[in-house]
């Protein structure tokens, strides 16, 4: 990797790329290129990191870890970073497109895939994805104010995200209290009187798409598990699947109907807090309370499966059920939105339509969540933006991609952000982590997160 | 996930970067049972190093020397060894990326996997019978001339040209 400095300015003949997002997939396509070209990587709030920041569970520190990989290419001689720049609305990808060879949408998936039911929108329901960023300090969900005040919380969906706000719902504060969880959300949990969790899927037990992670769940301390023996009627982890699935559903079926022991039995006498999976049942509406003000409950359908594996489907049996609960989270999936028109985008999919990561129109790429849909883990993205880097770096040989003529990079985007909007560089950035460093420090948190834009841009031009 | 996962995941981190600045190792450092370690300051012969072969994603061998106790993660950042993304979380058993492929005689040889390594390994491509992960290997004399193979990450989906999931 080059020196810390950039001093020297860069040659008119050195391939200039810019991308846009500065999560998983935009660093990561980024390593790939700066071995052969000069990258700007451009982010709209004033923090790099994305999902590893606002998305992975304050409870799992060390997956964060690959921000000191991201770091270390932040600050390679031909990378540059510029926070606190809207592509859409502060420089549009059409003006990115004239100063760059090439530009890569790697912005992830910011909005939510709705339910569609009535009550949606009562007090009391959220996105997993608002749930997630209000916990972990996304300034766009500050002002969340979930109320915790009942017994019971719903969560719709079994992925592991769903487990993530079914562990930080019902983690001991103790556990709390050392990560980077934001100040209002552990002074909110403290008030919790959620005592009971329920997981829900719409198919069966061999369906789950949560991995083995369930076993921080099984473990966590002042919880117990309960589930339904009927739901798990016909699973059995000696089916020929993948040793990964196997596991995972000898997991579930010893949580679910294992009869607990001495000191296992003793320890859930003790325990108020319960958490457990329910199958076979899809939301169809939110029930408000008498006023109307406020989520009192959730009317559930009942689901047969038809088929099996991954391809089982959930067909309704007409049977409906009542669960009542004051909190319902819905954890159905991220979705990716669109950001400009010049650039296609499928709807149906809410992806960038690609082949390999090759927009159908002229230098133009995706990597990350915004080409393949937003599931997989960090190593499935970075896997996928190595993907797109090498198409990119294969097109530029093949002469696909033209190269051939100067381009002015980010002088020109600098010239145009002039008038609209003031850039944070990476050394500014490094001013807000060290403020936040130096915040939890004074708790004992590895961080206190400052919590708006307004705060984040004071730091960073101190 | 329960303070004794986390305790275990803060000791190899800090046990990782410690091995990383000296080969040295103090009287009475704590250790995890399944690494070795000599007590004093290790003498500079050849002798006392193991020798490793690494396979990387085109088929090349490449030879390196590493000290016992070292962990394979610890041998390919050490030696600077190009695999591309290989240890993403920096061997805390947060990922699967330093995925490592052996033939059965040497597997035999590693010792058990612990479940949270198999949790792990579980979300790695091309998951054999003789993976393991890098991270949780320890060399001792006893791995001398070890072959690891560096597996394929993702499918080459080049043949099908769809970028979809």
């Amino acid at each position: 990797l080059g020196g810390s400095g950039k001093a020297f300015l860069s040659t008119s003949s050195c391939p200039k790329v810019c991308i846009v997002g500065s999560g998983p997939a935009g660093f990561y396509t980024a390593q790939h290129l700066i071995k052969d070209v000069e990258v700007d990587i451009y982010e709209r709030l004033p923090v790099p990191f994305g999902l590893v920041r606002f998305g992975v569970a304050p409870d799992h520190p060390e997956v964060k870890n690959v921000i000191n990989t991201f770091t270390q290419t932040a600050k390679h001689s031909r990378c540059s970073f510029y926070g606190n720049v809207n592509v859409g609305k502060d420089v549009t990808v059409g003006e990115l497109q004239g100063a760059y060879h090439a530009v890569v949408l790697s912005y992830g998936a910011e909005g939510n895939r709705r339910m569609g039911v009535p009550g949606e929108d009562l007090p009391g329901v959220y996105s997993a994805k608002d749930f997630v960023g209000w916990y972990n300090g996304l300034p766009s969900c500050r002002e969340l104010k979930p109320d915790l005040s009942c017994e019971t919380a719903v969560i719709l969906g079994q992925g592991n995200v769903a487990l993530d706000v079914a562990r930080i719902l019902l983690s001991p504060l103790d556990i709390l209290k050392k990560t980077d969880i934001t100040q209002p959300a552990l002074e909110a949990l403290a008030e919790s009187r959620v005592q009971k969790v329920l997981i829900v899927g719409r198919r069966g037990p061999m369906q789950v798409a949560c991995t083995i992670k369930l076993r921080e769940m099984v473990n966590l301390p002042g919880t117990r598990p309960e589930m339904v023996t009927a739901d798990f009627e016909g699973v059995s982890e000696a089916l020929k699947v993948p040793r990964p699935r196997k596991r995972l559903t000898e997991l579930l079926l010893k949580t679910a109907l294992d009869a607990p022991r001495d000191k296992e039995l003793e320890r859930r006498r003790n325990v108020a807090k319960v958490w457990g999976f329910r199958f076979f049942r899809s939301p169809t509406e939110i029930l408000a309370d008498p006023g109307r003000s406020r989520t009192a409950g959730i009317r559930l359908a009942v689901n047969r499966l038809e088929g099996s594996g991954d391809a089982a489907r959930a067909v309704l049996t007409g049977e409906v059920e009542d669960v009542s609960c004051g909190l319902v989270i819905s954890s159905i999936g991220y979705k990716s939105l669109p950001i400009d028109p010049v650039v296609p985008y499928d709807s149906r999919r809410a992806i960038v339509p690609n082949s390999v990561g090759r927009v159908h129109q002229a230098a133009l790429y995706c990597s990350g969540w915004l080409k393949t849909g937003p599931t997989g883990v960090i190593a499935t993205t970075m896997n996928n933006s190595f993907d797109t880097a090498r198409s990119l770096l294969e097109d530029m040989d093949s002469g696909a991609l033209d190269v051939s003529a100067a381009k002015p990079g980010s002088q020109a985007v600098s010239s145009l952000l002039e008038e609209r909007v003031k850039p944070v560089a990476f050394s500014d950035w490094e001013k807000i982590d060290s403020l936040e460093t130096r915040r939890g420090d004074a708790c004992g948190k590895p961080r206190e997160k400052l919590l708006s834009v307004e705060e984040m841009l004071k730091a960073a031009w101190s | 996930m329960c303070a004794f996962t986390a305790a275990r995941r803060l000791a190899q981190v800090s046990l990782r970067e410690y091995s990383r600045r000296s080969s040295a190792v103090p009287r009475g450092a704590w250790q995890p049972a399944e690494r070795s370690f000599t007590i004093g300051t290790q003498p500079l012969r050849s002798d006392s190093k193991v020798t490793v072969h690494f396979i990387n994603r085109d088929g090349e061998k490449i030879t390196v020397k590493a000290s016992p106790g070292d962990s394979l993660l610890d041998v390919v950042i050490n030696e600077d060894l190009d695999f591309d993304g290989f240890g993403a979380c920096e061997g805390t058993l947060a990922c699967s990326t330093c995925h490592l492929i052996f033939n059965e005689e040497v597997y035999k040889k590693l010792g058990p996997v612990t479940d949270e390594e198999m949790d792990m390994l579980d979300l790695a491509y091309g998951l054999t019978e003789t993976s393991r992960l890098g991270c949780q290997i320890c060399l001792t004399k006893s791995l001398e001339g070890l072959v690891a193979r560096v597996p394929e990450s993702v499918a080459d989906i080049r043949q099908t040209k769809d970028g979809s999931a």
